[in-house]
């Protein structure tokens, strides 16, 4: 009965803030609403002082701080994308870039308290739709339609449904990762704070470092890189 | 000693989420084999060592899913409850 009260003090769950009703159906505001705007909200504040910046930059004049910064991370994120993809990176750039940082920002926003948007899966499985919807645009687009009933049947025809299930698991997979990397996180540091909460001060700190910033790093890092190599692969060589 | 049948289901469910985490120990062993490979190619050739490195993580993370599709299954079933 014990651990039953204790159970109580954790909280990591998704919770509704208020409803409403539109066309019959209870839509929920969530935490993860909550947490998404606040993340949207940094990210417009940076976007604009990052536009301002680099609008008003003298191609002349040593550059400052800031504008150092916001060069370094597109630098940073053209490398990433222009060593992974070759050639065929340039129309993916922005795509990529947005999705990084996007995954990014979320992951690290369990540092200000909030919730991350990434441990719902109704935020992780959009993003995993989108690049499954990329792959089969750049197949179709670059393999034909041809090519691509060639390689779904890629030994042979009986092989079909078997890599139809092989297409179909990439954004369940991909996006599952995700999600599950991120929660595991969260639940940790919920299990911390609510089950030790008179002693824990000072050295979660050094779990939010592996959970939240080395863990989200990584995940954010190996989520682009897998879109990047599942798109490059349905691009092909030509 | 009376159990009802919530009960009894809330212990299997979470004897089944302690089974459902032993998927750890794969990710665990495949993790270990790809850093000790990854130190080993360091060690052979010191000037690939960024790229050795992010090979390796990218090898991990994609090696770890399985473990954590065991968490998951643990975290449905202690938490969400499907069987209540």
């Amino acid at each position: 009965m014990n651990s039953v009260i204790l159970a109580a003090d954790v909280n990591f769950m998704i919770k509704g803030i208020f409803s409403y009703q539109i066309f019959g159906q209870t839509v929920w505001i969530t935490t993860t609403h909550v947490s998404l705007a606040i993340v949207f909200l940094l990210f417009i504040v940076f976007a604009c002082c990052a536009h301002h910046v680099i609008v008003n930059a003298d191609p002349y004049a040593k550059p400052g701080t800031f504008q150092n910064i916001v060069e370094l991370m597109v630098e940073m994120l053209d490398n990433m994308i222009t060593g992974c993809m070759g050639k065929s990176a340039r129309p993916f750039l922005g795509y990529i870039s947005t999705l990084f940082s996007f995954i990014l920002i979320s992951n690290f926003s369990g540092l200000l308290g909030l919730r991350p948007p990434t441990a719902d899966y109704g935020v992780t499985f959009p993003l995993g739709l989108i690049t499954f919807g990329l792959i089969f645009f750049n197949k179709i687009k670059h393999q034909g339609v041809g090519g691509f009933i060639k390689g779904l049947c890629d030994p042979w025809p009986i092989w079909a449904p078997i890599n139809v299930i092989g297409d179909i698991a990439v954004p369940v997979s991909i996006s599952l990762r995700l999600f599950a990397n991120i929660l595991s996180g969260t639940v940790m540091m919920a299990l911390v704070y609510g089950l030790l909460n008179k002693i824990a001060w000072g050295w979660p700190g050094f779990l939010h470092l592996y959970f939240d910033l080395f863990s989200g790093a990584i995940q954010t890092y190996v989520f682009c890189m897998l879109t990047m190599t599942y798109v490059a692969d349905a691009i092909g060589d030509g | 000693m009376n159990i009802s049948g919530q009960e009894f289901i809330f212990g299997c469910s979470a004897i089944g989420a302690g089974l459902a985490v032993i998927a750890g120990i794969g990710p665990g062993v495949g993790q270990g084999i790809a850093a000790g490979h990854a130190a080993s190619a360091v060690g052979r050739n010191p000037g690939a060592k960024s790229d050795v490195t992010s090979t390796m993580l990218l090898g991990q993370a994609v090696a770890e899913t399985t473990g954590l599709y065991g968490l998951l299954i643990a975290m449905l079933l202690l938490f969400v409850k499907p069987f209540t």
